[in-house]
């Protein structure tokens, strides 16, 4: 395809990338059927005519290859622009649904700002949010959820995979406590890092909302899904001509939803590909560790596509500018500002110094053992050539 | 209905013999930046500038923007223009004026006869011009002291003009007429508003900008460059000179003592900055500096910054509160720009307790360690310039 070919000579392919939590590099199975979307199959999904109906085929497409990976029923995916509207719509929508029979709800004190900023919010219009904080590990105490859930909780939200640290919560866990406590609840799973990362079924979780977004899995930016369990019924957000069932109007992104399925079909198989990313990181750990620089914050089961990690003494910022400058990308644990680390390292009890020299690795199904040593080795020379801070 | 700019001139009517070369640069200055707009003429009577659009569709309004912002002008107005004739003016000020007047209760006339040769003297004028807007629009009360709008009406050279309210120009020197400036600009509140006051008195400018990668972000620099573009809306182009500084404050880092880092840099960046200065004919610089507002802007920090230059320094912020500034700021519309993040990731090299009495001894002992000519001379050899209009 012309465009991608003209990336291809801008020598990105000569770089390291080890930021695929922030987003991935498109893969050309999802690019060509972006472009194929937009040149030869452009109609609107609900128009009646033809070229209306092979637009919706595209969607119908996108929807099974996103049921299969989640083992539910194809009229249980509502696509939206992203992760951030699926989380906005399922916890709206989830404590508008069930607000007349309690206002409690019960999440983490980990969750991305998409889940935060709407916790916060829905505590302004009198809900009571319960943030649980995780353990030295990063998890969430499954204890803590059993005595944090109560029969008047209505909403349960937990992210599967953590953006920071790649710790897997335990979102079943959460759903045994609803059980157990017999709550109304609903349970929301943020999975945004997880999907096509790890095995999901979203009987086994028994979640009744989960969240997924395109970018983070080799597709492009503007496309997510929210899956929703049939016996739920959500208010939506966004009011309109219908689309989604209702439950999200406005017309669908075709071309970005096409590549998000063509990007679920090009998944490996995950039997094959977690052991590989295991090996990945047990190698990244190995290697960074031997670099005598290097803390190591990620649990040892964490979703191996992610590792956080510090280099005490040195400044996230400039450790990540020094890597740019030798076209190695990561992501500074922090959040931009000087002096605020991560709320989620943080909240595991990482001390002011740790948090502000933490940077976060995440790895991809092309990241190879030669980048990690390359990554070593830079690193190994900042710490030569830089200040300590 | 033909329209003009018409334009007074500011301060430069009392520049005596020097005010041709003062109005052909302020020609010059206005023409660069309302030629882009479409092809106008220019011409000069009386301390007035003349603005003639040759095409119809002349986009005024964004014409008017833009001579606000132009140094030298004390006054400017939209003028509709008409014969040198009692009927004609008549005629076209009921025509020209009627909208504006209708947004109004109370008016009066003012008019202004440059030209000698018109046979009816100005007290004439407003009267006859007065009764007319009076027959033409019978809701209007002629007010002479407190009136909604003055309508003028100027007999000139080239013919009579007619207009409603007078705006107040930007003041100030023609940019260029005072010479150049060098500022250095580091991202903050401070170092844009000093440009811009630099540039009000008709400095022209070049920005100087110093750069510690991997300590601080390329974000810095394009902020740099936003806030220049800011600027260089009312200056016009400036040359922006990116300095390599990394280097100076590692050797700084590592051969002066800690109380002293700030000092010594900035007695640095005074010496690189003077070398870029001169290579441009630039025989000053400029800062931001205020006195006292950090330590290293006390007295004693600025006498011991100042001597490492021979070039006259201008401070136009030296006795400005940081409220003052910022209401420049946000004037001239730097003030959003600055605020954001990226300004001080440098703060690997700021002390902890800095010397704020320092004297110009200590001062040069403590560079005693530092093998400045080579490391002045590297930085200066790696600076790469660029333009921002």
């Amino acid at each position: 395809m012309y465009i991608y070919k003209k990336r291809m000579d801008v020598s990105l392919f000569n770089m390291i990338y080890l930021d695929n939590s922030a987003t991935t590099k498109p893969c050309p199975q999802a690019i060509e059927a972006m472009l194929d979307a937009m040149t030869s199959r452009w109609g609107n999904p609900s128009s009646l005519y033809r070229i209306g109906l092979e637009a919706e085929q595209l969607l119908s497409a996108a929807r099974a290859s996103a049921a299969r990976w989640l083992s539910c029923r194809e009229d249980e995916i509502y696509f939206t622009a992203g992760g951030t509207e699926a989380n906005n719509l399922a916890l709206f929508g989830a404590a508008e649904a069930r607000k007349r029979r309690g206002r409690r709800i019960v999440t983490t004190a980990i969750e991305h700002p998409s889940v935060m900023e709407v916790m916060r919010l829905l505590e302004k219009k009198g809900f009571e949010v319960i943030y649980l904080p995780p353990q030295e590990n990063g998890c969430v105490a499954e204890e803590a959820i059993r005595t944090a859930v109560t029969p008047d909780t209505i909403l349960v939200s937990m992210m599967l995979v953590n953006n920071e640290t790649g710790a897997i919560q335990p979102v079943a866990a959460a759903k045994e406590a609803i059980l157990a406590a017999g709550a109304p609840a609903l349970l929301h799973c943020d999975a945004v890092q997880a999907f096509g990362k790890m095995p999901i079924s979203v009987t086994k979780l028994g979640v009744d909302l989960l969240s997924a977004s395109g970018h983070k899995i080799h597709a492009g930016k503007g496309a997510g899904f929210l899956y929703k369990a049939r016996a739920v019924h959500l208010p939506p957000l966004i009011l309109g001509g219908g689309q989604e069932k209702g439950l999200r109007s406005g017309t669908e992104s075709v071309p970005m939803i096409a590549a998000f399925g063509a990007a679920i079909d090009a998944l490996p198989a995950l039997e094959a590909q977690l052991p590989r990313m295991r090996a990945l990181n047990d190698y990244a750990r190995k290697v960074l560790l031997a670099t005598g620089l290097v803390r190591i914050h990620s649990p040892g089961d964490a979703l191996p596509y992610v590792l956080s990690i510090s280099v005490p003494g040195y400044r996230s910022e400039t450790l990540l500018h020094f890597l740019e400058a030798r076209d190695i990308y990561v992501s500074s644990g922090s959040a931009c500002a000087k002096g605020k680390g991560s709320y989620v390292l943080r909240a595991m009890g990482l001390s002011d110094d740790e948090a502000d020299s933490a940077l976060r690795l995440s790895f991809s199904r092309e990241t190879t053992k030669e980048e990690i040593d390359l990554l070593a080795e830079a690193l190994t020379e900042a710490a030569a050539r830089l200040r300590r801070k | 209905m033909k329209e003009i700019i018409l334009i007074k001139n500011g301060e430069l009517a009392l520049k005596g013999l020097n005010r041709t070369t003062f109005e052909e640069i302020l020609i010059k200055n206005l023409r660069r930046r309302l030629t882009p707009l479409g092809e106008i003429e220019i011409r000069r009577a009386q301390s007035t500038i003349y603005i003639e659009p040759v095409a119809d569709g002349f986009p005024f309004e964004e014409a008017l923007d833009r001579v606000g912002r132009v140094f030298g002008i004390a006054a400017y107005s939209r003028a509709c223009v008409a014969e040198k004739d009692m009927g004609d003016i008549l005629q076209k000020s009921a025509d020209y004026l009627k909208p504006m007047l209708a947004k109004v209760k109370t008016f009066k006339v003012e008019a202004k006869r440059a030209d000698k040769q018109f046979p009816h003297p100005s007290p004439e004028i407003c009267r006859e011009v007065g009764g007319a807007l009076l027959a033409a629009n019978g809701h209007l009360k002629v007010d002479v002291h407190n009136p909604d709008l003055t309508v003028m009406v100027e007999v000139r050279d080239f013919g009579a003009y007619i207009h409603g309210e007078q705006r107040t120009g930007a003041g100030g020197l023609p940019v260029g007429t005072a010479g150049r400036a060098a500022i250095l600009i580091s991202g903050g509140i401070d170092s844009p508003v000093a440009a811009w006051m630099m540039a009000k008195r008709g400095l022209s400018l070049n920005a100087i900008h110093f750069a510690s990668p991997p300590y601080t972000s390329p974000r810095a620099e394009q902020k740099v460059r936003d806030l220049l573009a800011r600027v260089a809306r009312y200056s016009g182009t400036i040359r922006l000179a990116i300095v390599p500084f990394t280097e100076i404050q590692e050797e700084i880092g590592k051969h002066c003592p800690e109380d002293f880092f700030t000092l010594i840099m900035r007695r640095m960046m005074m010496q690189v900055a003077t070398r870029l200065a001169k290579d441009r004919n630039c025989p000053a610089l400029i800062t931001g500096e205020s006195l006292g507002q950090v330590a290293s802007q006390t007295l004693p920090a600025l006498a011991v910054t100042d001597v490492a230059t021979d070039l006259p320094v201008l401070r136009p912020l030296i006795g400005m509160d940081k409220e003052e500034i910022i209401e420049i700021s946000r004037k001239i519309d730097t003030f959003d720009i600055s605020i954001q993040p990226f300004e001080d990731c440098c703060t690997v090299f700021t002390p902890r307790h800095p010397k704020t009495r320092p004297t110009l001894e200590q001062c040069l002992a403590t560079e005693a360690g530092l093998d400045k000519e080579p490391l002045i001379e590297r930085a200066v050899a790696g600076t790469e310039f660029s333009y921002i209009d």
